[in-house]
């Protein structure tokens, strides 16, 4: 028998897994700085003390009693300045259709961002406060948890996006590339997330 | 790879195999389905299923207010039937409808095979839907805003969480369809206008509805835990109110502008000046986002300096008037359509122009709302233009359902009736609406069945809002009615 197969209209490819993948970077990216802004706008109506040696006024915000860990904090940025560089290096193997270290590459930024989460647990245990203990306490879990959230979800398109590389389809770069700009955008709601609560404090 | 499914672009003749199958084939095939045009009609069916449960609270509120001494409902019952109301109009009506008519239309109007990510649309609508029910659930049980119940109150605020995120994924799917699952050869300057009003106000929450998810996260936290930073259950609607009040609104209904140029372009000639005005009309309104994304309330202050005056002069210029010149020329463009004697009067016209007379209307409300000397802040003024927004975006929906109708549905609805319904429905958006605008100006208490005085003109205007509400759930109720009836009757037939 013979069948008539009709082509459906052809589609143009826009690589909207790039497109998805930038759109909901955008909103990760709405959501942070909207937590960021309302830690600002707590920051900046808590009253003025003077600093211990008197030389200046500062917010009285970050209780007296409460150390940031600072190492910590920095493990991270840096952690995942180095989960950028190995994404595009997965991108980059990706294009010279090199299997082996683009699975390599993003087996790695999946471990680093356990890693990261990682170290944003031993921050909690280092700061050793309470989510109910104050105003400070609350907003810090609720900005670093949310933050950490997104982390995870990150770990998770790594390892979906290894896993899809193990099984042979390296031909998807633009899954390479999403993935890439995903951590991009983790990477710089981090770095204002670290700036902001982390080195300003 | 592709993410698209080429299991779309229903005839009538699957909508009636689809009708042949049994209840638990049928129930597979909708929860688990990827066509866009059942997942449109999913959302569009939850959001009218809100439609008419918050009309029925609108009557009650409306009969509660008739008399101040009445007290069929108690202070705290009254505060949580409000949230209802507010909740359920915005995050409940308004989001899901538009949403759910960008799903199903827009692929077929760039000639995508289905829409982008079909899954992840799916996943939005469960995610709204759960979400949805947690908040019923939670303001029945003395959860909502001032609601009295801890428990509650913390799924109120889980479920308002869940319904964002099933919005934003949903426009996630409608944005990357449009820009990225075009026919080849169809340019973005070329994609019709309701898809392109899908797109803008698909952008628009997605820039907006995440910072307010941050602030559901902060207030769910901090009720849960100590309630220290953020006022506990008192001060909800402080911090997350923005969600269901204006400027949010206004981005739900931007699909709006586009349904009305869609179908008054296809009614008469000039086509493309009309799409134009549309376009423009658009990009207009849709400086809206700045007022939403900043959330912060740009008041016209008459008092104090020259310098003051203007610097609060131009602000309140950009943020609440421009917006409303979108709408009001995507309006005059609309009337000079009408002008022309070679005009078809298409049915879907006249819901859809009320429609956005009503919230051109609510919109000017707003406007007027933030002249500081009017001092309309805290009144029934602010209800009013709500109201005007909600059921004229309500109305632009059914306007919609109607002219989109063959295509969702195979079938076509009645013109006579879709007439008379959007004429109707006007009436009833207007009688819900127009008299808190003029209680307004009396200082009549948003939020209160109380707090005016008993006799005298309020008695006649709350009893006319009341009026509106009833006549409005007649409307929808019909609507509803006559948009299932066919599909009964091509079920009946023999295929």
């Amino acid at each position: 028998m013979n069948m008539v197969v009709v082509a459906p209209p052809r589609q143009s490819a826009k690589h909207q897994i790039l497109l998805a993948t930038t759109v909901a970077s955008g909103t990760i990216v709405m959501l942070m700085f909207g937590m960021l802004a309302i830690w600002m706008r707590f920051r900046d109506s808590s009253p003025l003390r003077g600093s211990s040696d008197g030389a200046k006024s500062i917010r009285d915000w970050l209780p007296a009693d409460i150390q940031i860990p600072e190492v910590a904090a920095n493990t991270i940025m840096i952690t995942l300045v180095m989960t950028c560089i190995i994404a595009q290096w997965a991108v980059y193997a990706t294009h010279r259709s090199d299997s082996s270290h683009a699975s390599l590459a993003l087996a790695i930024v999946a471990v680093l961002g356990i890693a990261a989460i990682n170290a944003q647990v031993a921050v909690y245990v280092q700061m050793g406060i309470g989510i109910r203990d104050g105003k400070y306490q609350t907003l810090f879990y609720s900005v670093t948890g949310t933050m950490t959230a997104l982390l995870a979800s990150g770990v998770v398109f790594s390892l979906v996006a290894l896993f899809r590389a193990l099984a042979g389809r390296l031909g998807d770069r633009q899954v390479m590339s999403a993935h890439a700009l995903y951590w991009y955008a983790l990477t710089v709601t981090f770095a204002a997330m670290w700036f902001i609560v982390y080195v300003q404090k | 790879m592709t993410a698209l499914d080429a299991s779309s672009n229903l005839s009538s003749t699957s909508i009636r195999n689809e009708d042949s199958r049994n209840i638990l084939g049928q129930l597979a095939l909708w929860t688990t389905t990827t066509d866009h045009k059942r997942i449109g009609r999913l959302f569009l069916r939850g959001g009218f299923v809100w439609l008419i449960s918050v009309i029925g609270i609108g009557v009650v509120l409306g009969v509660e207010r008739i008399n101040p001494t009445s007290n069929i409902f108690s202070a705290n019952s009254v505060v949580q039937l409000f949230s209802f109301f507010r909740t359920g109009l915005s995050l409940g009506v308004l989001a899901p409808l538009f949403i759910g008519l960008s799903i199903a239309l827009v692929p077929l109007q760039i000639g995508a095979q289905a829409i982008s990510y079909a899954r992840l649309s799916l996943f939005g609508f469960y995610a709204w839907l759960i979400g949805s029910a947690l908040v019923v659930v939670s303001i029945i049980g003395n959860g909502g805003p001032s609601g009295g119940n801890t428990k509650m109150v913390d799924a109120y605020l889980l479920g308002v969480g869940l319904a964002i995120v099933g919005v934003v994924a949903a426009a996630i799917s409608v944005i990357t369809t449009v820009i990225g699952a075009r026919s080849s050869g169809l340019a973005m300057s070329e994609i019709p206008v309701f898809t392109w009003s899908a797109l803008v106000g698909a952008a628009g929450i997605i820039l907006t509805l995440p910072l307010h998810l941050g602030s559901v996260v902060y207030v769910a936290v901090d009720h849960h835990y100590g309630r220290l930073a953020f006022g506990g259950n008192y001060r909800i609607d402080k911090w997350i109110g923005d969600i269901f009040g204006q400027p949010q609104t206004f981005i739900y209904v931007i699909p709006a502008l586009g349904v009305l140029a869609e179908i008054i372009s296809v009614s008469g000639p000039k086509r493309q000046v009309i799409q134009t005005g549309g376009f423009v009309g658009i990009g207009i309104m849709s400086t809206t986002l700045i007022g939403a994304v900043t959330r912060t309330q740009h008041l016209f202050e008459s008092t104090g300096s020259l310098s003051d005056k203007l610097t609060s002069a131009i602000s309140y210029a950009l943020f609440d008037v421009l917006p409303v010149f979108g709408v009001l020329i995507a309006l005059f463009v609309s009337l000079l359509a009408l002008k022309t004697n070679s005009l078809r009067l298409n049915p879907a016209l006249v819901p859809s122009l009320l429609g956005v007379g009503l919230v051109f209307t609510g919109m000017l409300g707003y406007a007027v709302q933030m002249i500081s000397s009017a001092e309309l802040a805290g009144t029934v003024f602010e209800e009013g233009v709500f109201v005007y927004i909600g059921y004229g975006a309500v109305l632009v929906a059914i306007g919609a359902i109607s002219h989109w109708c063959r295509e969702l549905r195979g079938t076509s609805l009645p013109a006579g009736v879709i007439k008379g319904l959007g004429v109707a429905g006007f009436i009833a958006a207007v009688f819900a609406s127009l008299p808190y605008y003029m209680a307004g100006f009396t200082n009549q208490a948003a939020k209160s069945v109380t707090d005016f005085e008993n006799g005298g003109p309020h008695a006649l205007w709350n009893s006319l809002v009341g009026a509106g509400h009833v006549l409005m759930a007649v409307v929808v109720v019909y609507f509803v009615v006559v948009v299932l009836r066919p599909a009964r009757s091509v079920a009946a037939t023999p295929s």
